[in-house]
């Protein structure tokens, strides 16, 4: 299985530890993923709130640099993955706009091009069986997934299995040997991109999602989305601080996980690169 | 909050503008507030997003365009998921920013539309985020030079903050700020905003 993989701004940065671990956990399961060359941003949130034209054009231009690679793209971040899908989708169905596009670029060249997400390609193409059969251990670890929004909204755009109650980073980590918690906040928002501009907002936003997880007993949260993880991991002392609750909770990659199920290095993961300290948890649990 | 339903102000032309960039008909909407119901900043917004369709239905895009709303919608889709009636607010409320930009409006909550100009202006310099120059360029343009500088260092000797940047992304995304070049010289010099009173219902 060979495919191109998109990694996206945050995986080289704040999110390098789900760079790792996604690399770590695909060769792991023969998944063949070859960096997409010379890729640029997506636009993410800012390109679409700007210019349409843009939040388009800065995804066609990296599906186009992908097809020398394959015809499928990985892209694990969720904000890429719902700026690709938008950009195809508008792109399709836009007249003008292709039009536009195609005077700086061959924009017929990217039509048939697949986009996937990682959680996607792992359920549907690796198959939870073969991940049943790889995993090395049981990590007994009571999970709560956290879908946030752009990975499962809006379905006709992500094509996800369900965008209220969706379930397949909960299938994937249950072949994995780990327990999910059935929780209310799968799909909440986390106010994202208001990280550094209303972060009055996030704080309100990433505090309740926090809390809820601790009241259904989790022991950590699963995310599949760089910003998700940097608003939830990042926040929580402020949120102590602003409000006086205690919301610690260590949180994950879903990559990381399985990582740990598939009984890969911490250090490989990427694990202790987030801000909230996960050891006492891991080892209590027999990881460490 | 009152609003009047003057002659004046009433723009049944831009209306058409937004449902054009969002390809949205404004009037599918039946006001059940299910979008307000569901969106997580709601609380935070001047105008819940029912209201915004609201204002477009009666053909006040003043009160739609200069809005806080617009630019505190993050653009979660839980509206646009869960429209009984198919609206795609989302969409909506991209088309309105997009609009309230064209036309030189001022943002009431200045500092987003700026955060967005800075992330893409680092886009065309070096193809890819350089997390470092814009978290400092916002916080100089924003005033607010010490925010979030306490989670540096912890990032840094985590491994998760880069020193440089990586211009290695630049070839790619240089033909996309072309095509958005190339646009704006085939548009009109002068917002066809311009012939008010073509647009005004009669009476």
């Amino acid at each position: 299985m060979k495919y191109a993989y998109y990694p996206g701004c945050s995986l080289h940065a704040t999110a390098v530890d789900y760079d790792e671990s996604t690399q770590a956990v695909a060769k792991a399961l023969g998944v063949e993923l070859i960096e997409v060359p010379d890729w640029s941003c997506c636009g993410s949130t800012p390109a679409h709130c700007t210019d349409e034209l843009l939040a388009a054009a800065l995804p066609a231009q990296n599906l186009l640099a992908a097809k020398a690679v394959a015809d499928q793209v990985v892209v694990c971040c969720s904000a890429c993955f719902s700026r690709f899908k938008f950009a195809q989708k508008h792109i399709e169905e836009k007249d003008d706009l292709r039009a536009q596009l195609s005077e700086t670029m061959p924009i017929d060249e990217i039509e048939g091009m697949q986009v996937r997400h990682l959680i996607d390609v792992l359920v549907r193409d690796v198959g939870l069986e073969k991940i049943e059969q790889a995993k090395q251990c049981d990590p007994q670890l009571k999970v709560v997934c956290y879908y946030g929004c752009l990975l499962t909204r809006p379905p006709k755009v992500t094509e996800w299995d369900d965008p209220e109650d969706p379930q397949m980073m909960d299938d994937l980590l249950r072949a994995a040997g780990m327990e999910t918690i059935d929780w209310p906040f799968k799909t909440e928002c986390c106010g994202a991109t208001f990280a550094l501009t209303r972060t009055d907002i996030v704080l309100r936003l990433t505090a309740e999602i926090l809390q809820m997880a601790r009241e259904v007993g989790a022991d950590c949260i699963s995310v599949a989305c760089p910003l998700c993880h940097a608003n939830l991991d990042m926040r929580q002392d402020d949120i102590r601080k602003k409000f006086g609750v205690e919301c610690d909770i260590p949180i994950f990659y879903f990559t990381q996980l399985l990582g740990l199920a598939l009984g890969l290095e911490k250090r490989d993961l990427g694990i202790g690169r987030a801000l909230v300290n996960c050891d006492e948890l891991l080892t209590a649990k027999g990881l460490a | 909050m009152k609003y009047v339903l003057d002659q004046e102000k009433i723009r049944p032309d831009l209306v058409r503008t937004i449902e054009r960039l969002s390809g949205e008909d404004v009037r599918q909407c039946y006001q059940c507030g299910k979008c307000s119901a569901g969106c997580p900043i709601a609380a935070d917004m001047d105008l819940p997003p029912n209201q915004v369709m609201r204002m477009l239905q009666l053909g006040l895009t003043d009160e739609a365009l200069d809005s806080r709303t617009i630019w505190l919608c993050a653009s979660c889709e839980t509206c646009t998921t869960r429209c009984p009636r198919e609206v795609d607010l989302a969409a909506v409320m991209d088309a309105l920013r997009h609009e309230a930009l064209r036309q030189g409006r001022k943002s009431p909550i200045r500092q987003i539309p700026f955060f967005n100009r800075t992330f893409l202006r680092l886009i065309k310099k070096y193809g890819r985020v350089f997390e470092m120059e814009l978290i400092g360029r916002f916080n100089v343009g924003t005033l607010h030079f010490f925010k979030d500088v306490t989670k540096a260092p912890r990032l840094f000797f985590r491994g998760r903050l880069k020193l440089w940047p990586s211009f290695k992304g630049r070839k790619t995304a240089r033909p996309a700020f072309q095509a958005v070049k190339n646009a704006q010289r085939h548009e009109p010099a002068e917002p066809p905003a311009a012939d008010e009173s073509a647009g005004n219902p009669t009476p």
